[in-house]
């Protein structure tokens, strides 16, 4: 129970520090639209305007893994520029359940942009998205959003040994775009390519929010973005409590 | 010759300092892997669409990639100082700001040149397209304008950065509205009239189209006026950025704001 208050806590804390930040709040919501436009554009002069609704639903989740990818990559880096990492870890609550709030609110920042760019192809490209299944799309969002956030908790333990990695952050923004069939659809792709997508939860969530939209069923894909985002997080706790006692007994927590 | 000095010397120095945080942990990733990944996101868009050939898509990204180096290192130039907290003894000196401000860009465009070459021939080769040898040194110059030409813009950026604190949100801004204006994805006959419009003042909209031409087989001289284009709206945003680089140096002493921004 006091794990369970202690992420919610430290979620709606993240999220309110996250939203004063420009480059969280604004460019997490304008910059997917960037590519969304460029993408509505593309579908719409193409022979075929009928992915533009395929592309409208992925373009909405595009914001969620780009907050997540170029903030969690840092995310534990930022502690330390700030002081506070010392502090954090020899809290008497695991740091697992300090640094998940923190990317899961990151990935939450991100529904501002499903809705502005849902909002974006309706007013401008006149893309009526219809919810074939509201229930299924309400629990689709929060599967989506927790098992990308997971992702993001992996990537920050993963990352804690780089300085740099906000820039490592930065370059899965477009991979993960491309091979979890945000814009085009995975048969397009050279099959090696398939089991990728398959150990990415961000696929399995577009698939559960598009299933859920276009009146599909959703459940199996909703299932799976849940299990690997748990799959994640039991990996990312493991790789924390490795880096952990290794920053101890070396005594290098506070450097990179 | 002591302001050739400042331009070149001062221009390496400048270069060299943003290599203190472009390290290859950040160049690499950012730099190098980052456009080859946008080229493929519009190689695939663009094959689902059935819109262009890859060709394209290829030519336009990594021309218009170039953007991130150009945008960003000429923000630096200035925000970068303050954060080091080192705008004020800078803007304090005597040397004359054109060779001090021109000399900070041109590593800048040589930089800018060298991501967009690598992303054109590394996606080029992934995607396998087919460009005429002939046409490699023409492409070359004609990056090379398109990234001066950008350069020209991030000026403008570097001058904003005066009074903007989040200049990085302002620098992807401006590298989203290269990506939707400037023709890199979408055929510029598919974009409605009032953004054909913005395109024709922006960098990178007649170097992609040059690239292209050339790419399909016409020469340097056919592809002159493009070219000419694209050269005019990097001279003219580097003398507006230039002209406000000096405004907001003047308004930061007069009002005592150079390090608050």
């Amino acid at each position: 129970m006091r794990q369970l208050r202690l992420l919610a806590l430290g979620w709606a804390f993240h999220m309110k520090m996250l939203m004063r930040s420009a480059f969280n709040s604004l460019l997490g919501v304008v910059y997917p639209l960037f590519f969304a436009t460029v993408a509505f554009f593309m579908f719409r002069a193409g022979d075929d305007p009928k992915p533009l609704l395929y592309a409208s639903l992925g373009a909405a989740v595009m914001g969620i893994w780009s907050t997540t990818s170029t903030s969690a990559g840092a995310a534990m880096a930022r502690e330390r520029w700030h002081g506070t990492l010392e502090l954090l870890v020899t809290a008497p609550t695991h740091f697992a359940f300090v640094l998940l709030p923190v990317t899961i609110a990151m990935a939450t920042i991100g529904i501002y942009s499903m809705v502005a760019t849902l909002l974006w192809g309706w007013l401008v490209f006149g893309i009526d998205v219809q919810i074939g299944h509201p229930v299924a799309f309400v629990l689709a969002i929060p599967a989506t959003v927790g098992s990308i956030g997971a992702l993001g908790f992996l990537l920050a333990v993963a990352f804690v040994r780089f300085r740099q990695a906000w820039a490592l952050g930065n370059m899965l923004e477009y991979p993960v775009w491309l091979v979890c069939g945000f814009l085009v659809p995975l048969s397009l792709f050279p099959d090696w390519v398939r089991p990728i997508s398959w150990v990415l939860a961000p696929t399995w969530g577009i698939n559960a929010i598009r299933e859920a939209a276009l009146g599909g069923s959703p459940f199996a894909d909703i299932g799976m973005a849940a299990l690997l985002g748990s799959a994640y997080t039991l990996l990312g706790i493991l790789v924390v409590n490795r880096a952990l006692r290794a920053a101890r007994t070396k005594a290098t927590l506070a450097l990179t | 010759m002591n302001s050739t000095r400042v331009f070149f010397i001062g221009g390496l120095a400048s270069y060299r300092a943003l290599f203190g945080w472009l390290s290859p942990w950040v160049f690499i990733p950012s730099l190098l892997v980052a456009p080859i990944f946008q080229i493929l996101l519009f190689v695939y868009i663009g094959r689902s669409a059935g819109l262009a050939s890859d060709e394209f898509y290829v030519i336009g990204n990594a021309v218009q990639y170039a953007a991130i180096p150009c945008l960003f290192a000429m923000t630096q130039t200035i925000a970068g100082e303050r954060y080091q907290q080192t705008l004020g003894y800078i803007l304090i000196t005597p040397a004359r700001r054109l060779p001090l401000f021109l000399g900070r860009a041109l590593p800048v465009v040589a930089n800018g040149f060298l991501v967009s070459a690598f992303a054109l021939v590394v996606g080029g080769a992934i995607v396998g397209i087919d460009v005429p040898a002939s046409a490699y040194a023409p492409i070359a110059l004609v990056t090379a304008v398109s990234a001066f030409s950008c350069t020209g813009l991030g000026l403008v950026n570097a001058a904003v950065g005066f009074i903007v604190r989040d200049h990085s949100v302002l620098s992807n801004i401006i590298f989203g509205l290269l990506l939707v204006f400037s023709g890199a994805n979408v055929p510029l006959a598919d974009l409605p009239g009032w953004m054909r419009a913005i395109s024709d003042g922006i960098p990178f909209t007649h170097g992609i189209e040059a690239a292209r031409r050339l790419a399909d087989g016409q020469t340097l001289v056919d592809v002159g006026g493009l070219v000419a284009a694209e050269a005019l709206i990097g001279v003219v945003y580097g003398a507006a950025g230039y002209g406000l680089v000096r405004l907001m140096e003047v308004l930061g002493r007069r009002h005592a704001t150079l390090e608050r921004a």
